[in-house]
């Protein structure tokens, strides 16, 4: 048993800390820190600070333009980027759609879509959930049906992450009503400025907006578009949710909420001493502590295995549960310990003028309501429990 | 034993409830709470006029109630209705006035509202360590200090701040007018405010502080938990209207055994809750009035995030939704946390009357 890096990995993980050294801009740094929105803009000067450094698809295969990352240096660079408080990569094109491409694609698709995700040209947003299809995914009701070359769409897709930014979506769509549901529904590439479609906000819980309805009144679809077989699409769509799942547990993201919240720990006071002083508190974060350090080692069994070549079967979604839950829980530390000064609704003006949370903080509580999603979104983890469960009983 | 409502104060809640269900809708309750004033100044001299207020009073100093269900009964329905307004500064600051034996008839009858401004940055929640000074002036005091996260201000005429006069602590009474004042609003919804103190003039208020704000601080604690209790009845109403109704693979969601027992936990918990409310209720003016008050501010401070957190989840991404209440009453079931002690706090409260015990 032996739990550290190799040399090639260590060198690897100096080199991505070099990197993010000299080339992450602070200000973008300092935006993610405070857990506040990026801009449109800040992603896309960070994904081409990558892309020119040939890392924005690092695991891509090296004949479509990526390094060829395996498993273990693809975590380093999470858990580095997440350390330097990089951006996270937006994922939809680079790590949803691409590897979609990549093994159902034609070879025009694959010429046409693939360098214009790396160079930015187009920004993909997901349209997976409908109204009546959360959970239930395959019960999804938007049709297309076949008119000449094209697919007529109609229908609605909800829960569409950063739509707004994107000018391109891939839809799962209904193009056979008989037989089981998931018999019935094909993956089909759209952009976003054809006729007939209309995106709508979403406001969150916190007051945020970065996920909108998608309206698709007769919108044409060229039948190029379509990937892999009409009807094909449940296949695409299995394929792409276990794919890319070595970061799915987010310790990366975790190790850094946890020594922010530590941070804050220090430098707010409760009855005289220091918050950190505080027992109830310490055991807290203690308790959390030892459950991140364990699920740390959880993920490098599952990513030991997966550099052997070995067959993930139900630790994604066991890593998908404990990283959501420890997540949450520093979240939930973080704005316990600002006590009032989490309440205010946050707003620039308060957080440049009148600190009434430490610096870096005022968006705490904001941040611990808006990622009750995570336990939600890309299967809930009640969703996951029913994949353990199918698997614990097969055996 | 009874465990019934006296029918003036079940009379009391159903006026209530009405008034506050017509008042605040929930499209105009989400509008009026995140835009300043961050409440409706209008809705609330219709509960004024109602008569809320003197809920809050015995007969003895003007009022109509004043026990611990007065309180509670009051405050249930406001957290039922999401309402917005600065009730609970207009209660604290009624405790702390009927110390002071000062008139209370502008108060009780909402034409002069108070906030009350006892927490500091780095004092969120004890009385010990509070910074804020006073000092003597020629004809009065002056008040020199910062007031944290003051529910209500920015929206009242008057000011209760605690302070530091030399021999310890001491209550003022302060113009609103006369001090700097940083109105927002809150998360959750609802006014607050930053108060800057500086040579503030200020009426200091004849009575032993200390007690009548750690007094005040126990009314506070069983109010935020009968809000929360309120609020937890909503919500779970709700989330068991949902699972009825909201149907994947083939059946209404409420029919997975699984999401069947989390259901039953909370209401098991959200009963719990109830019975400490009622248990501080009963206990508020007697001995163990501050060790019942914090117990229930501890166990509903748990039992509110639980509550908040799996309704959230058991909705899934709708209840993430600003259109949808759930996500508004999970937002103040975790805010009431951070009110006058978190539940750490009031724990800390109780494990140290059990080791001095």
């Amino acid at each position: 048993m032996d739990l550290s890096y190799s040399p090639e990995e260590r060198a690897f993980e100096a080199e991505v800390r070099a990197f993010l050294a000299e080339k992450l801009p602070p200000e973008i740094a300092a935006t993610v820190q405070a857990r506040k929105e990026l801009t449109k803009g800040e992603l896309e000067r960070w994904h081409a600070i990558l892309n020119e450094k040939g890392w924005l698809a690092g695991p891509w295969p090296k004949e479509f333009g990526g390094q060829g990352w395996g498993p273990v240096e693809a975590h380093i660079f999470e858990e580095e980027c997440c350390r330097a408080g990089a951006p996270r990569i937006v994922p939809f094109g680079v790590r949803m759609l691409a590897p979609v491409l990549m093994k159902f694609g034609t070879a025009e698709q694959q010429a046409e879509f693939l360098p214009r995700i790396l160079d930015g040209r187009d920004w993909w947003c997901q349209g997976y959930s409908e109204p009546g299809a959360g959970s239930d995914l395959a019960s999804l009701r938007t049709k297309a049906e076949r008119d000449g070359d094209a697919y007529v769409v109609n229908g609605q897709k909800t829960w569409t992450t950063l739509g707004q930014y994107a000018n391109r979506i891939f839809c799962l769509v209904r193009t056979k009503a008989e037989g089981k549901p998931q018999e019935g529904i094909s993956f089909l590439l759209v952009d976003l400025d054809t006729p007939g479609i209309e995106m709508r906000p979403i406001r969150l819980i916190e007051g945020g907006y970065e996920v909108n309805e998608v309206f698709f009144t007769d919108v044409r679809v060229p039948v190029a578009n379509l990937v892999g077989a009409e009807n094909e699409g449940w296949t695409i769509a299995k394929f792409l949710l276990g794919h890319e799942r070595t970061n799915i547990a987010g310790v990366g993201f975790s190790l850094q909420a946890l020594e922010q919240v530590k941070d804050l720990a220090h430098r707010v006071m409760r009855n005289g001493k220091p918050l950190i002083r505080n027992t109830l508190f310490a055991a807290r974060l203690a308790r959390v502590e030892a459950e991140l350090e364990a699920m740390k080692i959880t993920n490098l069994r599952m990513l030991a295995r997966a550099a052997e070549g070995g067959r993930l079967t139900s630790e994604p979604s066991m890593l998908k549960i404990t990283g959501t839950v420890i997540r949450q829980e520093i979240n939930d530390l973080a704005r316990r310990a600002l006590g009032p000064a989490a309440a205010p609704f946050p707003s620039e003006e308060l957080e440049g003028n009148l600190a009434i949370a430490p610096e870096g903080h005022a968006r705490d509580a904001a941040s611990y309501f808006n990622n009750r999603k995570i336990s939600i979104y890309g299967g809930s983890n009640e969703i996951q429990r029913n994949i353990l469960a199918k698997g614990l009983m097969q055996k | 034993m009874n465990f019934e409502m006296s029918d003036d104060r079940r009379m009391l809640a159903d006026t209530l409830r009405r008034a506050l269900a017509e008042g605040y809708g929930f499209e105009h309750r989400t509008r009026v709470a995140y835009e300043p004033p961050f409440h409706d100044p209008g809705q609330w001299a219709a509960l004024c006029e109602l008569g809320l207020l003197y809920a809050f009073a015995g007969e003895d100093t003007g009022g109509m109630g004043g026990s611990g269900f007065d309180i509670a009964v009051v405050f249930e329905e406001i957290g039922r209705a999401l309402c917005p307004e600065p009730v609970l500064p207009a209660l604290m600051a009624t405790k702390l006035m009927e110390a002071a034996g000062a008139p209370l008839d502008d108060m009780l009858s909402g034409a002069v509202r108070h906030a009350v401004a006892m927490g500091e940055t780095d004092a969120p929640y004890d009385l010990a360590g509070i910074a804020a000074r006073a000092t003597k002036t020629t004809d009065g005091w002056a008040l020199s200090g910062r007031k944290s996260v003051v529910y209500g201000a920015g929206v009242a005429e008057r000011l209760l701040v605690l302070a530091r006069d030399g021999d310890g602590l001491a209550l003022f009474d302060v113009a609103a007018s006369d001090a700097q004042i940083v109105p927002y609003g809150m998360i959750d919804g609802g006014p607050a405010g930053e108060v800057l103190l500086d040579g503030t003039p200020a009426t200091r208020l004849d009575l032993d502080a200390e007690t009548a704000a750690q007094d005040a601080l126990d009314w506070a604690a069983l109010a935020l938990a009968a809000e929360a209790l309120g609020a937890m009845k909503a919500t779970f109403g709700l989330l068991t209207d949902y699972l009825a109704t909201r149907r994947q693979f083939g059946q209404p969601i409420g029919a997975f055994q699984a999401l069947q027992h989390r259901a039953v936990d909370l209401s098991i918990e959200i009963e719990q809750a109830r019975s400490i409310v009622i248990s501080g209720a009963a206990a508020m003016g007697g001995p163990a009035q501050s060790h019942r008050a914090s117990q229930a501010k501890h166990l509903v401070g748990r039992i509110a995030r639980q509550v908040a957190e799996e309704a959230i989840q058991m909705h899934g991404g709708i209840a993430m939704t600003w259109e949808y209440p759930v996500s508004h009453y999970a937002k103040r079931l975790v805010m009431i946390d951070h009110q006058f002690g978190d539940t750490d706090h009031h724990l800390e409260r109780l494990i140290e009357t059990l080791q001095a015990g």
